[in-house]
């Protein structure tokens, strides 16, 4: 018992120690307009119990999930194309990793042009997850056991078995690495996507408002709510990958 | 018709390790390449089964041969356990039967990192043994076995090689003896036939 509270009090006491900091903080500068009191964050989530809460959530939600898969599959299918093609790799790889090194706010404002508000923080999140699971799938195909690869030749396994029985589950264990190191990615990009389009229902054009009619509370609040968010969505696919990983890779 | 080899040279970084081989290898029955390591059996293996390509001379593989193979390394799948190991080769081949017969009949629920070096290489050889093959190719199949198994292990070569071509790779003349082997010497000259 003394262990497990001792344990808890462990565990409280950055939280604590930061809401402290946050307090001073919020003394010294002594603004509400520039910074909001832990308090009165606090007060603010009275906004879960607003439909327009979760709609906004929902439709954020909804947009990174879109994204996210639209990102994979198009990943996978580009490194699976370029493993085939050398010229379309010696294509697509170096404009990947131009994407890449490419400050996602530049394509936001330039998709702004072609694309509707709502859709593109969609974009944002497809261009942040492309690179990197294409990186790391490309990678573990190529990696594939040369051996594993004449064995299922001698025992005239066709493509699509030598595929399913030994380039996928070695390309897996990276695949995933990289699905679960973009998700987080992926979100914030969306988010900071919906702050410059301001679509309708959307956390980021919330956050967007906050910042318009100075209101430091309400930025901090829809701000601890895209942390939770991330955090959620970063545990939760963290664990169901695991499972599925564990299903396939005994090993 | 059978797998034929006309001329064939192949060399790896500047050293030559066939020269100008030719060979018939007959349709069915047993032969052995046996000599020192590093003369050329395994590169001679690889371009009969059609894993690799000679830098001259042709190798003549008959359409619609079927190969099964044991490597000197056991190759399998380290995400599926033994039984599903061997299945890969047959669906309809009798799993235990065969874990049985490589003196394995508990090991089928077993992943490869779970078993021996040993007993990885006894898996391999049961599913080259089962598989349903024209050319039966086993390369060193009792390396890493004790005496006791590794002679069980040729009486269960012996027995499952049927109506195929059996082609052994050994440093060990008596196994050959043991299969009833026509034994191919290595180094090999121009003509091996």
């Amino acid at each position: 018992m003394k262990a497990k509270v001792k344990r808890a009090l462990r565990k409280a006491f950055p939280v604590v120690f930061w809401l402290l900091v946050w307090a001073a903080c919020y003394r010294a500068v002594g603004q509400d307009l520039l910074l909001a009191s832990p308090l009165q964050v606090a007060r603010r989530f009275t906004f879960v119990a607003e439909a327009s809460f979760w709609r906004c959530v929902g439709m954020s939600l909804w947009r990174t999930a879109a994204a996210y898969m639209l990102g994979v599959v198009i990943a996978c299918v580009l490194a699976v194309c370029c493993h085939a093609s050398k010229l379309l790799d010696e294509v697509i790889s170096p404009a990947l990793l131009v994407v890449r090194a490419t400050p996602v706010a530049s394509f936001i404002i330039l998709a702004l042009v072609w694309l509707s508000s709502a859709n593109v923080p969609i974009l944002a999140g497809v261009l942040m997850v492309v690179p990197v699971v294409f990186a790391n799938v490309r990678e573990g195909i190529a990696s594939t056991d040369k051996q594993l690869l004449e064995m299922a030749k001698l025992f005239g396994w066709s493509r699509w078995k030598t595929w399913r029985r030994v380039v996928i589950p070695t390309v897996l264990p990276t695949f995933v690495a990289a699905c679960q190191a973009c998700v987080g990615l992926c979100f914030k990009a969306t988010i900071a996507a919906e702050v410059i389009g301001v679509p309708k229902n959307a956390i980021g054009t919330q956050l967007y408002n906050a910042k318009i009619y100075l209101e430091s509370d309400a930025l901090l609040a829809w701000t601890l709510v895209v942390i939770v968010l991330s955090m959620v969505i970063e545990r939760l696919l963290k664990a169901a990958f695991e499972r599925g990983l564990r299903r396939v890779h005994h090993a | 018709m059978c797998i034929t080899l006309d001329k064939v040279s192949r060399a790896f970084d500047g050293r030559q390790v066939l020269q100008n081989v030719s060979m018939e290898l007959p349709k069915r029955g047993a032969v052995c390449f046996f000599g020192p390591s590093g003369c050329g059996k395994t590169t001679l293996l690889r371009l009969i089964c059609g894993l690799d390509k000679p830098d001259s001379g042709k190798v003549n593989i008959p359409q619609g041969t079927r190969f099964s193979c044991h490597f000197q390394e056991d190759r399998l799948l380290p995400w599926y356990t033994a039984e599903e190991n061997l299945r890969l080769v047959g669906e309809d081949i009798d799993v235990q039967a065969w874990l049985d017969k490589v003196l394995l009949p508990e090991a089928g629920k077993l992943y490869p990192n779970e078993l021996s070096g040993g007993m990885r290489r006894r898996v391999s050889l049961a599913r080259a043994l089962a598989h349903d093959s024209d050319v039966l190719v086993l390369d060193e199949p009792v390396r890493e076995l004790d005496e006791a198994t590794a002679e069980k292990m040729l009486e269960l070569i012996a027995r499952s090689v049927g109506d195929r071509l059996l082609i052994l790779v050994t440093h060990d003349r008596t196994q050959a003896e043991k299969l009833g082997c026509r034994v191919v010497e290595f180094p090999l000259g121009g003509e091996a036939q």
